[in-house]
């Protein structure tokens, strides 16, 4: 359970993010599910209850871990100004001493992964356009290699052509990695397009569970097909 | 770098170490300087390691700097040590009484040099004349007069508050001026009355009236040397030779000499020496205008660097520490700023008993002042990173301490960089105050000038501070292309914008 300044923000929630699949987290704005995300990697820590990675407590002197072993990607890149795409994407194996050669090598097929051209890999990020922050940012998530993907938003902010190109290259690689995803969105498009699983998301709670076909044909309650027909259109 | 923390190293060494046997002191007003070169010339005729710490501000630091040490000897006058010095402590009349109070701090007096020089006001000969003021007991009679009095009289128990009494002047406009400039705010005619120097070179070339003290409150002022009761005393004995040697036209004779017919100091005192003693004159030498702004280049490249070093070690921390813990923040930043408001030259004083004079209490005053704009521009710099920045180093499981390093200060480095630049610029201007108290540096022309009515002289300190700021402005965009990493300097309009 998380609180913000009195008022309960999130749960109480029971949820697993099924190992190798990929779980959507969606909702109407301030559902909570970008607290949601937050609690697996440590950003925010429960108030009540407890949030377990690989079958262990998420305590604060196992954070860091943790943390390396999961890849968080947010709406925009978060990319840091100051260091080249490249940079951005070696500054974690740089602190843990990665040799220069190895760095490179990582960095050249993760570019390859992400479809970033090579000649965009020692831009910095205003030299880069929001398309290629977001792959950039992915490379940086996937640099060691972590189980787990953490995605807010990952396409939030681009415009919709290169969205559904990013779309499709995203999926290639959540697919041909075959890591446990988590990933935050509002549009139900997506979602269903990444999911396996969904989990709909409502004043912090968990409105229902499952996946696309579960949720249209089995509604738990009126406000899930409210929100599935909300964005009918996409959905069809 | 490796240079600069050399040269720093043997700088602070010399601060530290380098100091004649005798070190002789002199307040920043010709009559003292001039005292100040005689006694060099007469301990270094004695074959003693002698130096002499030039225009060290006022009476204060001159006392406060004897007892510490910092200087053995200087010129001072009886009725200063008595009403002044040694102000609210009853004192018996007469110079035995004066000498036993001395004795008790560790001082002793000189046999008086001879001539007298009392406080007094003068007024231009023709206003005088005109307003019919012959005596300080007319003056109260005149309301509407300006009076533009010196710092030090003002504030002096024997000065303005004691004549103010005695005399019941009912003026209204007085102005505290520094008594350099008084003589040509006289002559401007921006104030009518200032306190003067009986022996003051000036009264005569800018026709001045010395009113009577009709009703005898200023005591005598006999010049003496003050002197540690552990100087030499081969040294005591070369002061006394200029015991009752120097009469009043002639301390007047040597002050116009130095004052209106631009002699050195150091040769007015050498040629009253030959004069007067028949002794071989003192050796003057004027080391030639680049040598000196060289020198003057490297003391006050010292104080600001020094100063900047230190400050950089512990403003940065602080700077951290503000924008980690708010409430601490709001104290530190507070104490920082406190220490702005407090004048420069009060903030030296207060050192001296804890510091002595010279370089390290000008240091350590540079340095406070240089804490503000450092700290805030840290704090403030590492406060605008976005929220999502920090976020994303945190989710990428950096440790704190690496957070700082790789993202955290890179990305603040703009606005740190600024403040540093702000307090090296500031640091150039206030170690010009440095002077007063022995610091050396650019200041050290500028009170000379200002003393002597000399504008090349003060232009000697003033145009290379000028050019020292303006270098600094420069260096720093320099410095600027080093640190603050180039993904942070791309301008908007110079970005690419390619598609997809």
């Amino acid at each position: 359970m998380v609180r913000f300044g009195g008022r309960t923000a999130l749960g109480p929630i029971d949820l697993v993010a099924a190992a190798g699949k990929n779980t959507v987290l969606i909702g109407p704005s301030g559902c909570g599910k970008s607290t949601l995300l937050r609690l697996f990697n440590g950003l925010l820590r429960p108030d009540q209850g407890e949030v377990l990675f690989d079958g262990e407590p998420v305590a604060p002197e196992r954070v860091l871990a943790v943390r390396r072993r999961t890849g968080y990607v947010i709406q925009d890149g978060g990319l840091f100004p100051h260091l080249t795409a490249r940079g951005n994407a070696a500054l974690l194996a740089r602190h843990l001493g990665w040799s220069r050669e190895r760095i490179a090598e990582r960095t050249a097929e993760l570019a390859a992964l992400v479809r970033l051209p090579a000649e965009m890999v020692d831009r910095f990020p205003a030299q880069l356009s929001g398309g290629q922050r977001q792959r950039v940012s992915l490379m940086r998530a996937l640099m060691l290699d972590p189980e787990v993907l953490l995605l807010d938003e990952p396409l939030g902010a681009l415009d919709p052509i290169v969205r559904s190109e990013l779309q499709e290259d995203l999926r290639e690689v959540f697919r041909s990695l075959g890591k446990t995803v988590v990933l935050v969105t509002h549009d139900i498009g997506e979602a269903w397009y990444f999911g396996d699983v969904l989990v709909l998301l409502r004043d912090g709670q968990i409105a229902q569970k499952g996946t696309l076909d579960d949720l249209r044909e089995r509604p738990a309650d009126p406000f899930v097909t409210r929100f599935l027909n909300a964005q009918r259109s996409l959905v069809r | 770098m490796r240079a600069l923390v050399a040269w720093l190293v043997v700088g602070a060494a010399m601060v530290g170490c380098a100091r004649p046997d005798v070190l002789v002191g002199s307040k920043k007003f010709t009559e003292s300087v001039v005292l100040g070169d005689l006694a060099e010339h007469l301990l270094a005729g004695a074959g003693l390691d002698v130096g002499h710490r030039r225009e060290l501000g006022g009476t204060r630091i001159l006392w406060d700097a004897l007892l510490a040490g910092e200087i053995d000897v200087y010129p001072e006058y009886t009725g200063t040590i008595r009403e002044e010095i040694l102000s609210g402590q009853a004192i018996g009349a007469g110079d035995r009484a004066l000498v036993a109070a001395l004795a008790a701090r560790g001082v002793r007096m000189s046999r008086p040099l001879g001539f007298n020089d009392t406080y007094a006001i003068g007024m231009r000969e023709d206003t005088a004349a005109r307003l019919g003021i012959r005596t300080l007991s007319d003056l109260a009679r005149h309301a509407e007069v300006t009076l533009g009095l010196s710092h030090e009289f003002l504030d002096r128990e024997d000065g303005w508050p004691a004549v103010r009494a005695r005399y019941r002047m009912p003026h209204r406009s007085v102005r505290g001026l520094d008594h350099d400039v008084a003589y040509r705010a006289l002559e401007s005619g921006s104030i009518q009355a200032t306190d003067l120097y009986s022996t003051d070179a000036e009264i005569r070339h800018y026709r001045l009236r010395v009113l009577e003290d009709d009703l005898h409150h200023f005591p005598p002022y006999h010049a003496v040397y003050l002197y540690r009761t552990d100087l030499a005393p081969a040294a005591v004995a070369a002061l006394d030779r200029v015991g009752q040697r120097i009469s009043e036209p002639e301390m007047i004779a040597m002050n116009a000499r130095a004052v209106l017919d631009k002699v050195g100091d150091c040769q007015v005192a050498a040629d009253f020496l030959a004069q007067e003693l028949g002794g071989a004159p003192g050796e003057c030498e004027d080391a030639g205008l680049a040598r000196r702004v060289w020198d003057r280049t490297l003391e006050h490249l010292f104080l600001v660097g020094v100063s900047l070093l230190a400050a950089l070690i512990v403003a940065l921390p602080l700077g951290v520490l503000c924008e980690r813990r708010r409430q601490v923040g709001k104290i530190v930043l507070g104490a920082v700023g406190v220490v702005q408001t407090i004048p420069a030259l009060a903030l030296l004083v207060l050192f001296i008993p804890l510091l002595g004079i010279g370089a390290l209490p000008a240091i350590t005053a540079m340095f406070l002042y240089s804490l503000l704009p450092i700290v805030r521009n840290t704090a403030t710099g590492l406060g605008d990173i976005p929220p999502a920045m920090r976020e994303s180093a945190e989710a990428l499981g950096l440790t704190r301490s690496a957070r700082l390093r790789m993202v955290e200060l890179p990305m603040a480095s703009r606005a740190i960089l600024a403040g540093i630049k702000t307090s090296a610029v500031l640091a150039v201007g206030t170690a010009t105050i440095g002077a007063l108290i022995g610091a050396g540096g650019y200041g050290q022309p500028i009170l000379g000038g200002i003393r002597l009515d000399d504008t090349g002289l003060i232009l000697e300190g003033a145009l290379p501070a000028a050019g020292l700021a303006l270098l600094f402005e420069g260096l720093f965009g320099l410095v600027e292309r080093v640190v603050v990493p180039r993904g942070l300097r791309l301008q908007p309009e110079a970005r690419q914008r390619p598609s997809g």
